[in-house]
């Protein structure tokens, strides 16, 4: 327990440090582009487009195919596996598209979630076994950062002292592989909107959650500065009958991040959840302009939140391409705006309502 | 697990937090006075004066009469038990002198240590019980901060597990307890220099032992933005052959806690072990200098380090009040610099070797 045994040579922490503050630059963010072929049916069936490899492939082309006005909010972009492979219309892989703006491409590394026997419907996330060696492929064929998603969710009983233990620990093991194969981790512990709980709540859990999940990481010797965090924002649960303004959800989320997540981190790239696209980039702001002290940075890794507009805009059609492309050029410039907490949004004044809350912090 | 119960009301938080922060505000830091009957017996001994309680309260008695403008640099005072119900020669309470210098007064709370069975000579902390009952009145009759030492070594197998956990559970129930009676906790897990260890080696224990006591606070829902920690700083161990410089000392210490403490905390207040009373605020500067994010105050809890000039300048004798509180002024000033990186020694280095220490960081 004493000895330090090191885990990384000082030349893989610099690489991955490097790589972490690539991906989380002023301004910059995250698009999840990484739904599995199961996500995708759901996405193309709501536009009536059969989920064929083309299709995915055709559609993945629309977002890729951005000009360089992406360069400056976008400093990652997370695949599937299926992605990672494929090519553009001219037999250009996407993973060079990709790269030759500059842009640090990513990988998904789970394999979804399994139940918990024992549990109220909980689960933890697969994907552990041979994981070294797909990373160490993945880095060769462009990879250099991964994502795993664990989930939780809030009811009477959940979660449960052993699906947050179980998760927490999943979620370190796969981390520390990750950092072994030159590959930054991204740790995504999800506390799902689901029920009728109210913020406090969320927060609660949250705060809960995230303690574990960094107590894990510490345990693992997983390190911190080449990691990043992809969490649920603190928002009530979909169900709740209170409304909160963008203000209060910052608040409450910045609180919790501060009370567990050590400075050491140089980011928070927030998934986006339910939240429609204008909701995920008010929300964003709202956490930047946020008056409490933060030391990492706050911002994007959105999968719908980014795409919603662009998949509504194609519709399958390659003549909607690029008013498809354009769609999502400017979710993503919204969002980098976001990110630097100067978005404007639909004629929204949040000064006076963010002093207001300021005063209140000790209520959180 | 899922349900909050809250500990505390938005009231009981807003007085703790404004208590910690009053106490570290604008460079300010703590005079470690609680030095038991035992300890006082090796200082005055040094220099050969009888350790009897009128003896005790003359040497308390001439650091707390000074000046007020020590309310620049000290924000707060630690008084062992008996300190805290003695006057000064006009009859007047200690307690009260310093509150109208507008200084925070704290009680040591822990009860000394006990043995853990099974373990190389480890130890745990007592005090628990009663420990409210205590507060409550140490509470009414003046004192806003409570402290508790918990001993950690570095060894052959040590610090075990079960010391790091044991120490870390101990301090979160004293937090707690503390804060129900409205005193801020200050954690002091002390891994003490003693030993051969090199720099690397402290720094490693250091970050193991600082995340266990932040999952334990977590775990005993301890509200940190009302609490202060005072840690060690990361330094080799006393016998280690190989010398370090503060920068490398800053690095290190700084290094070890934003991979652990979370932002919420307003304030780490060092001890200062075994240093020497320039070192103790060379450190302290280089630590306020290190250029990685800190988003605590960084200041000082001393002991040895504020009074060892001013009790050789006593000597026991009355007349050396001046010189004595000359002494204890200057040191007091120096350390309040130094919390502000602003502390200039003469023939000390300048910005140039501040700067080298940066891009080595990722080897830490």
């Amino acid at each position: 327990m004493p000895h330090a045994y090191p885990a990384l040579s000082p030349e893989q922490k610099k690489e991955l440090s490097d790589i972490a503050l690539r991906i989380v630059a002023p301004g910059k963010g995250i698009l999840a582009a990484d739904e599995s072929v199961g996500s995708m049916a759901k996405r193309l069936s709501q536009i009536g487009v059969e989920n064929t490899e083309e299709n995915r492939r055709l559609y993945r082309q629309v977002l890729f195919s951005a000009d360089d006005r992406v360069k400056k909010c976008i400093g990652g972009v997370i695949f599937f596996h299926e992605t990672l492979y494929q090519k553009d219309d001219n037999g250009v892989p996407f993973v060079h598209m990709i790269q030759d703006k500059g842009i640090v491409v990513g990988i998904k590394v789970d394999k979804g979630v399994v139940p918990l026997a024992g549990t109220d419907g909980e689960t933890t996330t697969q994907g552990l076994d041979g994981l070294s060696e797909r990373c160490a492929q993945y880095k060769k064929d462009g990879a250099d950062f991964a994502k795993w998603r664990c989930v939780l969710k809030i009811t009477e009983r959940t979660p449960s002292a052993l699906a947050i233990l179980e998760n927490a620990n999943v979620l370190a093991r796969y981390a520390s592989i990750c950092q072994q194969n030159g590959i930054v981790p991204i740790v995504e512990p999800e506390i799902l909107p689901d029920g009728d709980h109210d913020l406090k709540r969320c927060q609660y859990v949250t705060e809960k959650v995230l303690a574990a999940v960094y107590k894990a990481l510490n345990d693992h010797h997983v390190y911190l500065e080449g990691t990043l965090l992809k969490p649920n924002m603190v928002t009530p649960g979909h169900a709740c009958p209170i409304k909160y303004t963008p203000e209060e959800i910052a608040m409450a989320t910045i609180t919790a991040l501060r009370r567990t997540v050590p400075p050491a981190v140089p980011g928070v790239t927030f998934l986006s959840g339910g939240q429609s696209e204008e909701e995920a980039s008010l929300n964003l702001n709202a956490i930047n302009r946020c008056p409490l002290p933060r030391p990492w940075a706050l911002t994007f890794s959105y999968g719908r939140a980014l795409q919603a507009s662009a998949l509504n805009a194609w519709r399958g059609q390659q003549d909607n391409a690029e008013a498809a492309t354009e769609e999502f050029i400017k979710r993503a410039e919204v969002n980098g705006l976001a990110a630097q907490g100067k978005y404007e949004g639909s004629g929204e004044d949040g000064g006076a309502a963010a002093q207001s809350l300021y005063i209140a912090n000790h209520a959180y | 697990m899922a349900h909050q119960f809250p500990a505390l009301t938005p009231e009981q938080k807003k007085e703790l937090s404004e208590i910690a922060q009053r106490i570290v505000a604008n460079g300010k830091g703590i005079l470690a006075a609680d030095e038991s009957v035992g300890t006082m017996g090796n200082r005055l001994q040094r220099i050969k004066v009888e350790n009897t309680e009128e003896n005790r309260r003359q040497f308390r008695e001439i650091l707390f009469s000074v000046d007020n403008s020590i309310n620049q640099s000290i924000g707060g005072v630690i008084l062992f038990h008996e300190t805290l119900y003695q006057k000064d020669s006009q009859g007047k309470p200690f307690r009260t002198i310093l509150k109208e210098k507008g200084i925070v007064v704290g009680i040591k709370l822990d009860q000394g240590g006990a043995p853990l069975a099974g373990t190389n000579k480890e130890t745990t902390i007592q005090g628990l019980d009663g420990l409210s009952e205590r507060c409550a009145q140490y509470k009414k009759d003046g004192a806003d901060f409570g402290k508790w030492r918990a001993v950690l070594r570095i060894a052959n197998q040590c610090p075990s597990n079960l010391a790091i956990q044991e120490n870390a559970n101990a301090l979160a129930r004293y937090a707690s307890i503390c804060q129900q009676n409205g005193m801020v906790p200050i954690v002091e897990p002390e891994v003490i220099p003693d030993g051969d260890h090199d720099l690397e080696h402290c720094q490693y224990v250091t970050e193991k032992v600082l995340a266990a006591v932040y999952k334990a606070l977590n775990d005993h829902h301890v509200y940190l933005e009302g609490t202060l920690l005072k840690p060690n700083m990361v330094t080799a161990g006393h016998a280690c052959t190989k010398k370090y410089t503060p920068d490398q000392v800053a690095m290190a210490t700084v290094t070890a806690l934003h991979r652990t403490v979370p932002a919420a905390v307003p304030g780490i207040c060092f001890l200062s072990g075994g240093m020497s009373e320039e070192d103790a605020t060379l450190n302290l500067n280089a630590i306020n200098l290190c250029p990685l994010p800190k988003p605590w105050k960084l200041s000082f809890s001393y002991g040895r380090a504020l009074q060892a000039s001013a009790l050789a300048a006593w000597n026991g004798k009355a007349a050396n009040k001046k010189a004595t509180q000359e002494a204890f002024m200057k040191r007091a000033l120096a350390n309040c610099q130094a919390a502000k990186g602003q502390y200039v020694h003469t023939g000390s280095s300048d910005a140039a070797s501040t700067q080298s220490l940066f891009t080595a960081c990722y080897t830490y």
